[in-house]
C-alpha cells in the first residue's frame, strides 16, 4: 500500500484516547481502516496472489495440462540423466590457492575519495564477498550498504565493457597515442586549455600524479567536484579557523551529543567508526547498572529530514533545515559565544534550549556538537565555537589537517570550469569518475558549456549522461580490479589492492594521467608502489609493502591531531525573503547516494530507512504539510498521488509521500533518481523507465542543500510506490517492541515481563533436547541504527535475488532479514525503533508441523532448516508463520544466464529456483565451515568462531550469534540480560532470537516535551 | 434400444481391473528399473577422457598415494584435480613422446588445462566436504571403490542421497581407522561390528547429527 488513506484528525483522536505506549508502523495503522485490517490479515498484499497479467483459467489449465506432457515427454527421454560436467584443473597452481577453501585479501574501497578497509572473500580468484576490515580505523570490521553491495557493481552486467570513440569501439592502445600526442601539444603551450576533471582526492599517489601534472603544464588546472559536496564543512573550517581542518569526533567519550541537522551515523566519512563509539556508550550491560544513569549517553537531534542519528535520538526536533541555523546561535548565545540572531525559530521553546545548554554545560569536555554537511558554513563556525567554549576540542573534538588533498569549494570550483568552458578557454577536459552531466546544478549549463570543449574524455565504470557526450569513453576498473591508494577520515594510508584482474578494459585514473605525464607503460601497480618507494624511503620497504598489504592499512599513518583556535566570528544570518513559502531539500539518496548507485539492484531494492520506499523516490511531507496542501484528507487515493514541485522556475511531477517527524512546510527530495536502468545504449534502456524522479532538475548552484519558494500542488494522477513499510507487518500483536526510559529500567530492570500475562511453559509438542550446540542470536534494539548494512551483506552471503520495482509492489521482496521501523508518539514528532527482523528459528516452530513435505525441519542444534529440494511451494510454512520471515520465489528471479554474475554468488550457498520457499539459515554453511575446521582439530567450536553475515556487516555490533549451550558464550549473557525478551514470546514457540529492549535516557528537564514512556500494557 | 455393448464386454471390464493394476504396477516398476540403472546414475560406466588416464597403473602399478594427486583431500571440501604441473612432474622425464599424452604436453605448453570429465559428480544442493569424511576414518574405497584396479575412471556407487544416508545414519557399519583411510585393500581384522561403533566412539562423530538435513543441504 502506498499512500495512507490519512484521517490526521482521526489518528490525534485516537490517539489521545491511548494510554501507555502505543507503537505503530504506518500512519495507515493508526487510522485503523479496514483496509489495513484487510491487509494486516491477508499475509502478502492484496496482490500477491493473483495471477499474471492475461492468465485466465482456460489458458491456466491448457499450459498446465501441455507441461504435464511435456514433463512426462522430456523425463522419458533423458533429463532424467544427469548432466555431464567437467573439471578444469590449474596448469600451474598458484601458491596459496586450494581450491573449495576461500582466500581473503585486504583493500579499501574509496567513497566519495575516502577509504574505507575492506576484507575480500574470494573463491578460485573470484571476490564475491566484501566484509569490513578489523583494523581499519574508518571500518573497525565492520561495512555499509555500499561495500556490500560494490561487489554487485564490480559484476554489473551493465557496466562500460570497452572504450568508445565517438560511440565506435576504440582502443586503449589509440587512446593512448592520441593522449601521448596531446600532451607533447601541451608541453609547448604549457597546458593551455587542459583541464582534469576528478571527485573528492585523497589518494597519495594520484594527488602526486595530478601535482606532478601541474608542474608540467603549469597553465593546466585541476578541478574536484561532487554532487554531494563537504563545501560547507570546508566552508566552516576556513571561517573558524582561517584555515581547512577535519574534524574528528571521539564519541566514546562523550556524555552528550548535539547533531545540528548532522546524520554522523551515515553521512561523515568516518560514520562506521562513529556508529561504533556513539552506541558503546549506550550498551546496557546488567553488570554496570551500579553506575546508574553514567551508563548511556544522550543524544540531541535538531534535524530537518529524518536521519539515523535522529532515530537514535534521546530528544529529536524536527526543524526546516533553514531554522537549524536559528537554533544553534541560540544555543550558542546561552553559552555565552556571541552568535547573534537571538530569536528563536518557530516552534522551539526557550525551556527546550535552555535545558539542552545545561546539559552540555554540566559535561563540559564531555559532549559533542556536530554540524550537518548540508548546514550553511555558519552552523559549522558555531558548532567549532561551541565545542571550543564548552572544553571539548582535544577531548572528544579532535582536529587534523585535511584529508583531502585540496579541499576546495566544489560549487566554485565547478562554476569556474563551466565559465572557462565557456568562454572557449578549455580545449581538453578530461573527466576522472563521476557524472557531471547528470548530477551539475539545473542552473549551471555544464553540457551547454561541455560541448563547447575540443576534446572531451570520460573514466567512468558506466556509460552514462556524461559518456554520451565525450568524444572517448574510457571504461574504469571497478576498485576490486586495480591497484590504487586511499586514506581514511583520520588519514590512515590504505592500498587498494585489486582482488581480480579487470574483467573489461577498465583502467584507472593513474593511468591516464601518467600518459600525459610521458610515462607510459606504467601499470598502476608501479606507480602506487614507486610513489611509496621513493615517498618513505625505507630500507625495510618490501617488508613494509608486504605487511601494509596484509593488514590492509599502512601503520601509523593517521594525522596527527593540530591545535587550532576559533579566530573566526559568525558571520551574520542570512536575510530570509518574506513569504518565504515552502522550503525544498535536496538530500542524497540513502541508498543511491548521489546517483552512482543507481544501477545497483541491490540498493534500488533495499528499503530506505524510515520511508521503506524501494525503486524510486517521493517528495516528503510532513502529515500536518500533506493535509495544508490539499493532500490530508485523501482518504478515497489508494496511491501516491502526484504533484507538481516547482521551484526557481523549474518544475518536476512527482509522487508526494507522507513522513511522520519531518518539520512541517517542508518538502524533502532524494538526488540520485530518475534514471533508466541497464546499459546505456542497450535496447533494454528507455527513457521512459526512469525510476523515480530526477530532483538535480531542481537543485540550483545556490542552494545544493536547500532553498525556499518551492511550490507543491496536486497535479493529476497517482503513482504506486514500491514501499515495503506495511509487507510483512505483524501489526495487531503487542509487545513486539519494548522500550523504557534509563530511569525507570533502572528501578525494575525486567520491565520487559510486563508484556507476558500467562505462564507459558507448557506446552502439548515435546521438548527437544540439545545435547551440542544449540545456536541462538540476540538481537539489541539499543544497537540498531537501521542501517540496512546487515540486509544487503545478507543478501550478497545467501545469494538473494533482487525481484524488482513490480514484484515488491505485491509484496514479494526476498530480503531474509528486513528493518522495521516501529513509531511511538503523534506523528507530528514520533519516536522511531527500529528492529531487525528475521527468522526467529523457534525451538517449536509453527512452519514445521504444517509442511506436508517435511521440507522445513528441526535440527539437533535448534536450526529451523529449510530444504529447497523438498519444497513443493504450499506456502502453507508462511501462512503459519507469526514473524512473516519466510519468502517465497514465485518466479525465477536469481538471474540463471547472465555470465558476469555467476561467478559473483556464494558457491556455498545453493541458488534457489523458483517455487521454493527460503528464509534465514543463522548462515548455516558459516556454522558447518566452522565446525568441520573445529572437528579436523578435535575441539569445540569456540565461541565467536561462527559469525553470520548480518553480524559481521553491523557497525554497532547489535547482533550477537553463538550457542546458547555454552555457559560463557556472549549471546547467552547477552540473552541473560533483564531486558532481554522474545517477540511474540507469549506464543510460547520459544524463539532463539531474541531482542533486548530499546531504552532511552531522555533529560528529565524535558519530560514535559515528551510522550510518556510506560511500561505498562494496554 | 438395443444395447450397446455386447455381453462379452463384461468380461473386458473385468480384466480391466487387472490389467490396470499390472499396467501402473509394470510402468512403475520399469521407472524405477530406469531411475536406479547405470543409465542414470552411470555406476560402472567407465568415462572417456582427454587423456585415457589409468589409476591402476598409477596407484597398483606404480604404488602413488592418493594425496600425490588429490593434495587438498585431507583438508578442504574438494579433494583436488592436479594441475598439469604434477603430472609433468614425471612425464617431462618417462613416456615423453608418448602420443597417449600430446594433450598433458600441449596443455603445458600452452598453459591450457585440460578439460576432464567429471566422474563423481553430486548434485549442486549437496555439500560434500572430504576433509572432514577423511578425517573421520571414511576410506576413499567406501565411496569411490578400488581406483586400483580401474584402468578408466568409474563409478562403483550410486552416490544418490539413500547412498550417503545409509553411512551418515549408521556411520559404525563403514567407519575405519584413520590410519586405513588411504589403504585400497583394507578388511577390518575383526568384525566390523565390533571396530565400528569403537571407531564410532572414538573418533567422537556426532552420529544424531549426521542426519539433520543442513549438514549437507544448505
Amino acid at each position: 500500500m502506498s499512500t495512507p488513506p490519512l484521517d490526521i484528525e482521526g489518528v490525534r483522536a485516537r490517539l489521545a484516547g491511548k494510554q501507555g505506549p502505543e507503537y505503530w508502523q504506518a500512519l495507515e495503522e493508526l487510522s485503523d481502516s479496514a483496509e489495513f485490517q484487510k491487509l494486516v490479515h491477508d499475509e502478502f498484499p492484496p496482490l500477491a496472489s493473483e495471477w499474471p497479467e492475461g492468465l485466465d483459467r482456460r489458458r491456466f489449465l491448457k499450459l498446465m495440462g501441455a507441461s504435464f506432457a511435456l514433463a512426462g515427454l522430456t523425463s522419458a527421454c533423458g533429463t532424467i540423466k544427469t548432466p555431464r560436467e567437467q573439471i578444469l584443473p590449474y596448469v600451474n597452481e598458484p601458491e596459496n590457492m586450494v581450491p573449495g577453501k576461500a582466500l581473503h585479501f585486504a583493500s579499501a574501497m574509496p567513497f566519495q575519495g575516502y577509504g574505507r578497509g575492506v576484507l575480500v572473500e574470494s573463491h578460485l580468484g573470484r571476490p564475491t564477498k566484501v566484509e569490513g576490515n578489523p583494523g581499519h580505523p574508518a571500518s573497525l570490521g565492520a561495512t555499509d550498504i555500499f561495500m556490500q553491495a560494490s561487489i554487485l557493481s564490480l559484476y554489473d552486467p551493465d557496466r562500460a565493457q570497452n572504450a568508445l570513440y565517438r560511440g565506435e569501439i576504440g582502443t586503449w592502445a589509440e587512446f593512448s597515442s592520441r593522449m601521448s600526442q596531446q600532451a607533447s601539444t601541451y608541453a609547448m603551450s604549457q597546458g593551455e586549455g587542459l583541464r582534469i576533471l576528478t571527485g573528492a582526492v585523497t589518494s597519495p599517489t594520484l594527488v602526486a600524479q595530478l601535482e606532478a601534472l601541474l608542474q608540467k603544464f603549469p597553465k593546466a588546472r585541476w578541478h574536484q567536484y561532487e554532487a554531494v559536496s563537504r563545501d560547507n564543512a570546508w566552508d566552516g573550517a576556513r571561517l573558524a579557523f582561517g584555515r581547512e581542518v577535519e574534524t574528528l569526533y571521539r564519541f566514546d567519550k562523550a556524555n552528550v551529543v548535539l547533531s545540528l541537522d548532522s546524520d554522523f551515523l551515515y553521512e561523515l566519512p568516518g560514520s562506521l567508526r562513529y556508529s561504533r563509539e556513539f552506541i558503546n556508550r549506550r550498551r546496557i550491560d546488567s553488570d554496570r547498572l551500579g553506575e546508574g544513569t553514567a551508563l548511556m549517553n544522550r543524544l540531541y537531534v535538531v534535524e530537518s529530514g529524518r536521519s539515523l542519528a535522529g532515530g537514535m535520538a534521546d530528544h529529536r526536533l524536527a526543524l526546516r533545515a533553514a531554522d537549524v541555523e536559528a537554533f544553534a546561535r541560540a544555543v550558542a548565545q546561552r553559552l555565552g559565544i556571541e552568535a547573534g540572531g537571538k530569536a528563536l525559530p518557530e516552534g522551539v521553546s526557550a525551556e527546550w534550549i535552555e535545558a539542552l545548554v545545561a546539559d552540555l554545560k554540566a559535561n563540559s569536555g564531555a559532549s559533542v556538537v556536530v554540524a550537518g554537511e548540508n548546514q550553511p558554513p555558519a552552523v559549522h563556525v558555531i558548532a567549532h565555537l561551541i565545542n571550543s567554549a564548552l572544553g571539548n576540542t582535544g577531548q572528544t573534538v579532535v582536529y587534523t589537517d585535511p584529508v583531502e588533498a585540496h579541499p576546495v569549494n566544489q560549487a566554485q570550483a565547478l562554476h569556474e570550469l563551466v565559465d572557462d568552458m565557456n568562454a572557449g578557454r578549455v580545449k581538453t577536459l578530461i573527466i576522472l569518475g563521476g557524472n557531471p552531466v547528470y548530477t551539475a546544478p539545473a542552473d549551471l549549463p555544464f553540457l551547454e558549456a561541455m560541448k563547447k570543449v575540443e576534446l572531451r574524455v570520460h573514466l567512468s565504470l558506466f556509460a552514462d549522461e556524461t559518456s554520451e557526450w565525450c568524444h572517448w569513453l574510457i571504461p574504469a576498473a571497478h576498485y576490486l580490479e586495480a591497484w590504487g591508494d586511499v586514506r581514511a577520515h583520520d588519514g590512515t594510508v590504505s592500498i587498494v589492492q585489486p582482488l581480480i584482474a579487470p574483467l573489461y578494459e577498465g583502467k584507472t585514473s593513474h593511468e591516464i594521467l601518467s600518459i600525459l605525464l610521458g610515462e607510459t607503460g606504467q601499470t598502476p601497480y608501479d606507480l602506487v608502489r614507486k610513489y611509496w618507494q621513493t615517498k618513505l624511503a625505507r630500507t625495510d620497504f618490501d617488508a613494509f609493502w608486504r605487511k601494509s598489504l596484509h593488514d590492509g592499512f599502512m601503520a601509523d599513518t593517521a594525522f596527527a591531531p593540530v591545535t587550532v583556535a576559533v579566530s573566526g566570528t559568525v558571520p551574520p544570518p542570512t536575510e530570509r525573503p518574506a513569504g518565504e513559502g515552502l522550503e525544498i531539500q535536496f538530500r542524497c539518496d540513502p541508498s543511491l547516494w548521489d546517483g552512482e548507485w543507481a544501477n545497483n539492484g541491490w540498493l534500488q531494492e533495499l528499503p530506505k530507512p524510515f520511508t521503506k520506499i524501494t525503486w524510486g523516490n517521493a517528495a516528503l511531507i510532513s502529515p500536518a504539510t500533506a493535509e495544508g496542501l490539499g493532500f490530508g484528507k485523501a482518504s478515497e487515493w489508494r496511491e501516491s498521488p502526484l504533484a507538481t514541485l516547482e521551484y526557481g522556475g523549474r518544475s518536476l511531477t512527482v509522487p508526494v509521500w507522507v513522513l511522520p517527524g519531518l518539520a512541517d512546510n517542508s518538502v524533502l527530495v532524494h538526488l540520485g533518481h530518475g534514471r533508466p536502468l541497464g546499459a546505456w545504449g542497450s535496447r533494454e534502456r528507455k527513457e521512459a523507465d526512469a525510476i523515480g524522479f530526477n530532483a538535480y532538475a531542481l537543485r540550483t548552484a545556490a542552494a545544493p542543500a536547500f532553498g525556499f519558494g518551492a511550490t507543491l500542488t496536486k497535479a493529476a494522477g497517482t503513482a504506486t510506490l514500491a514501499c515495503t513499510q506495511l509487507h510483512h507487518s505483524f501489526a495487531n500483536r503487542r509487545g513486539i517492541i519494548r522500550s523504557a526510559t534509563l530511569g525507570e529500567f533502572l528501578k525494575e530492570p525486567d520491565f520487559v515481563k510486563h508484556w507476558q500475562h500467562h505462564d507459558d511453559s507448557y506446552s502439548l509438542y515435546p521438548d527437544y533436547e540439545y545435547n551440542g550446540y544449540a545456536w541462538g542470536m540476540a538481537v539489541d534494539q539499543q544497537a540498531c541504527i537501521g542501517c540496512n548494512a546487515c540486509v544487503i551483506a545478507c543478501q550478497a552471503e545467501n545469494n538473494i535475488p533482487v525481484v524488482g520495482m513490480d514484484q515488491v509492489i505485491r509484496g514479494r521482496e526476498m530480503h531474509w532479514m528486513r528493518i522495521d521501523t516501529y513509531y511511538s508518539g503523534s506523528p507530528e514528532n514520533p519516536r522511531a525503533f527500529n528492529q531487525p527482523m528475521l527468522c526467529q528459528h523457534c525451538e517449536k516452530a509453527p512452519c514445521e508441523p504444517v509442511c506436508p513435505v517435511g521440507a522445513t525441519v528441526h535440527s539437533h542444534e535448534g536450526l529451523n532448516e529449510m530444504v529447497y529440494n523438498r519444497c513443493v511451494g504450499t506456502r502453507y510454512c508462511s501462512n503459519n508463520c507469526p514473524w512473516k520471515v519466510r519468502r517465497f520465489n514465485f518466479y525465477q528471479y536469481t538471474d540463471r544466464t547472465t555470465e558476469s554474475l555467476k561467478p559473483m554468488r556464494n558457491p556455498n550457498v545453493t541458488v534457489r529456483q523458483r517455487g521454493v520457499m527460503e528464509k534465514c539459515t543463522y548462515c548455516v554453511q558459516r556454522i558447518n565451515l566452522a565446525r568441520i575446521e573445529a572437528k579436523k582439530q578435535g575441539r569445540r567450536i569456540r565461541d565467536g568462531e561462527v559469525v553470520t553475515a548480518c553480524q559481521q556487516a553491523c557497525p554497532t555490533r547489535a547482533i550477537l550469534f553463538g550457542d546458547i549451550n555454552d555457559p560463557d558464550s556472549a549471546v547467552r549473557r547477552q540473552k541473560a540480560q533483564p531486558h532481554n525478551y522474545a517477540v511474540l514470546g507469549e506464543l510460547n514457540t520459544k524463539p532463539r532470537t531474541t531482542y533486548l529492549a530499546r531504552l532511552t535516557n531522555p533529560n528529565p528537564a524535558l519530560a514535559a516535551f515528551e510522550p510518556p514512556y510506560e511500561s505498562e500494557v494496554q | 434400444m438395443a444395447q450397446i455393448f455386447s455381453r462379452g464386454t463384461n468380461y473386458l471390464a473385468k480384466a480391466s481391473i487387472v490389467g490396470l493394476v499390472l499396467l501402473v504396477g509394470g510402468a512403475s516398476t520399469a521407472f524405477g528399473m530406469l531411475w536406479w540403472s547405470p543409465y542414470r546414475s552411470d555406476v560402472g560406466v567407465s568415462v572417456q577422457q582427454v587423456v585415457p588416464f589409468s589409476h591402476e597403473h598409477h596407484v597398483s602399478g606404480l604404488g602413488l598415494d592418493c594425496r600425490y594427486c588429490h593434495t587438498s583431500v585431507e583438508d578442504s571440501s574438494f579433494a583436488g584435480i592436479p594441475p598439469t604441473h604434477t603430472c609433468m612432474g614425471c612425464h617431462s622425464q618417462v613416456w615423453t613422446d608418448a602420443p597417449m599424452l600430446e594433450p598433458v604436453r600441449n596443455s603445458y605448453r600452452t598453459n591450457t588445462p585440460l578439460v576432464w570429465n567429471r566422474v563423481h559428480d553430486l548434485a549442486d544442493f549437496a555439500y560434500f566436504n572430504h576433509g572432514i569424511h577423511i578425517q573421520k576414518g571414511i576410506g576413499c574405497v567406501t565411496c569411490h571403490g578400488q581406483v586400483d584396479q580401474m584402468p578408466l575412471m568409474r563409478k562403483t556407487n550410486t552416490l544418490f542421497m539413500s547412498f550417503c544416508v545409509d553411512c551418515h545414519r549408521d556411520p559404525a557399519k563403514y567407519i575405519r581407522p584413520k590410519d586405513k583411510v588411504f589403504d585400497m585393500a583394507w578388511t577390518p581384522d575383526r568384525p566390523q561390528s565390533e571396530l565400528g561403533p569403537e571407531l564410532v566412539k572414538q573418533y567422537d562423530v556426532q552420529t544424531s547429527q549426521l542426519i539433520d538435513c543442513t549438514v549437507c543441504h544448505r
